[in-house]
């Protein structure tokens, strides 16, 4: 990882209409950017993990590996390991980060509450700290699939409970050349 | 149709104003700069005003009836085969047939020839730089049939090894399904070639032509193949009209696609007897309209001349090339030869996934194609997940090779040189 510019890079893009900057800074919030570059929870939990479910959005290219650790009904550990574009991966870091230390219903109903986000755009209603920064996605319905991915999986891994288990979410890109 | 009395001057600000779409702003103080015409390329006023006139003054249903509308619908749809048969030096028009797409004309041909002609062992070759229209018919043929599939590799540079291409093609060789211009990357497939090998083992060839048609001249005769693929919206046409060339006897030899009306010359409870061609290959109610279209589209770049469109597709291409090559982190996917490649830049930019470089373009109003471009084998040989592709057509210009470059500078600022 090696960052030649800081986030203050972003003020690079000045000089172009205004209206386009905050609609991909709406997008592109300093968070979001921040878990982009230093992802939290990233790598692979190895012989620990209790259950594991992969996912991807085949059309974009977007990958992600879940391994959760249980303890009883309580998420001990999470990671995540994959390649996609700054949504999915900023996203899958801020779950991870979120989840961990939570039961699985605790998991779920934010995996609810997230998905609720992505549709209306609204504020979550439950309190998802960093998370709400994703918001801003539901004004690209073509990014809500690399938002969704990280915590389909998790939601898939939960189920597996020990199985393996695969996730295929898919994306809303059409097949044109 | 209005045929034209020879080609008209390459002018690319008066071609511009035939586009009205390019005119618009994408978000208020953001003009378009549309370069995804691989994906689909934008119509000209000539073209929308075709469909217009069809379905004000003509509209009717095709070979049916005997009333003025039905006899003048049934006219400018026969028309219009003449007129794309000319546009690509077909004999004869009857062997132009009027498919949705070029999916459909493929799939069309593995129904009627393969299906018809191919047996357990049979080996079908095609390329790994083709795209998921020219490789999933002839699985499922696979699955179905027991052929063998076999995929000319691609070299580093995005060309095929045409010296694999030699061994693979052999006795047991019935069809080679090749691809005259990769979508993915621009590469020029040296089609006759192919034709030459395939040729020498008695097989046939379909060529997929979605990326040539649109981009230069086109001979079916000359290049000597036996299907010949393309479809109408890439060339200034409305979606949904497509075409599969091949030779009158070759269809006449085929088996039916889709079973219905007009495909048929009569029907009783027991069976049926089939039309002629290419009647029988168009069952159903066609996209008479489409089709109207497609030949004002083909008299539209008729009146440019095929030579001049592609002239200019390399002079823009070579200029972006050397353009966004110089943009630092900049990985430029395909041959580094203008005279190699479409109008078709893919590229990659180090630490920014091609999505993240789609959005950011698209706030300048740059419209690009990201994502796997429906040649994932393509990707996994390339080892990437995905890229950008920026392509061009007719009414692009170098200021807009320039506001893609300066997009690209703009984006690997923004995300501050990340690399993940």
């Amino acid at each position: 990882m090696s960052e030649r510019n800081g986030p203050a890079a972003r003020g690079a893009i000045a000089g172009g209409p205004q209206q386009s900057e905050s609609l991909l800074d709406d997008l592109y919030k300093d968070i979001i950017l921040d878990h982009y570059r230093n992802p939290r929870n990233r790598g692979s939990l190895g012989a620990a993990r209790t259950c594991f479910a992969e996912g991807a959005n085949p059309l974009c290219g977007d990958q992600i590996t879940i391994e959760v650790t249980l303890d009883g009904d309580r998420i001990e550990q999470v990671q995540f390991d994959g390649q996609g574009c700054s949504i999915s991966q900023a996203s899958a870091s801020m779950m991870t980060d979120y989840v961990k230390g939570k039961t699985v219903e605790e998991a779920r109903g934010a995996a609810g509450a997230f998905q609720r986000m992505m549709t209306s755009g609204e504020p979550p209603e439950e309190d998802l700290g960093d998370i709400e920064a994703l918001s801003g996605v539901a004004k690209f319905p073509v990014r809500v699939k690399c938002a969704s991915l990280s915590w389909k999986t998790l939601e898939q891994a939960l189920l597996a409970r020990g199985a393996e288990a695969q996730a295929t979410v898919t994306t809303d890109e059409r097949s044109a050349r | 149709m209005n045929q034209s009395n020879g080609p008209r001057p390459f002018d690319v600000e008066a071609i511009r104003r035939d586009f009205p779409i390019l005119k618009r702003e994408v978000r208020p103080g953001v003009p378009l700069v549309y370069l995804d015409n691989a994906a689909t390329s934008q119509k000209p006023v000539q073209v929308l005003a075709e469909i217009t006139r069809f379905y004000r003054d003509h509209n009717a249903n095709i070979h049916r009836g005997v009333h003025t509308l039905s006899m003048e619908a049934t006219e400018l749809y026969e028309n219009a085969r003449q007129t794309v048969a000319t546009f690509i030096n077909a004999p004869d028009p009857r062997g132009i047939v009027f498919t949705r797409n070029v999916t459909e004309s493929i799939n069309l041909v593995a129904h009627g020839w393969a299906r018809k002609y191919l047996h357990e062992g049979d080996e079908v070759v095609l390329t790994e730089i083709e795209h998921h229209s020219n490789i999933v018919p002839w699985q499922i043929l696979r699955d179905e049939r027991g052929i063998v599939l076999k995929f000319i590799p691609m070299l580093p540079d995005g060309t095929l090894d045409l010296d694999y291409a030699r061994t693979a093609i052999g006795p047991r060789t019935k069809l080679v399904s090749v691809t005259a211009m990769s979508n993915a990357l621009g590469t020029i497939v040296p089609v006759a070639d192919i034709v030459a090998m395939a040729k020498e083992h008695g097989a046939k060839v379909l060529v997929d032509a979605a990326q040539q048609v649109p981009h230069m001249p086109s001979d079916v005769q000359a290049l000597g193949c036996d299907f010949f693929a393309f479809t109408g919206h890439k060339m200034l046409a409305p979606f949904g009209i497509g075409v599969l060339w091949a030779p009158v006897e070759l269809l006449d030899a085929m088996g039916p696609f889709l079973g219905g009306g007009d495909m048929i010359l009569t029907v009783t409870l027991e069976q049926s007897t089939w039309n002629e061609v290419p009647h029988k290959f168009e069952a159903g109610t066609p996209n008479v309209g489409g089709v109207v279209a497609l030949a004002a589209a083909v008299d539209y770049l008729s009146s440019l001349g095929m030579e001049a469109v592609r002239a200019h597709e390399r002079e823009l291409v070579d200029y972006a090339l050397r353009r966004l090559g110089d943009v630092p982190g900049v990985t430029i996917f395909g041959p580094p030869d203008a005279d190699q490649r479409g109008g078709v830049v893919s590229f990659d930019l180090e630490g920014v996934h091609p999505h993240d470089v789609g959005q950011v373009l698209d706030s300048r109003g740059v419209a690009v194609r990201t994502g796997h471009h429906c040649a994932q084998p393509v990707m996994a040989a390339l080892n990437v997940p995905a890229t950008a592709r920026a392509s061009f057509y007719i009414y692009n210009t170098t200021d807009e090779v320039d506001a893609l470059v300066a997009a690209v500078e703009e984006t690997s600022r923004y995300f501050g040189g990340v690399s993940v």
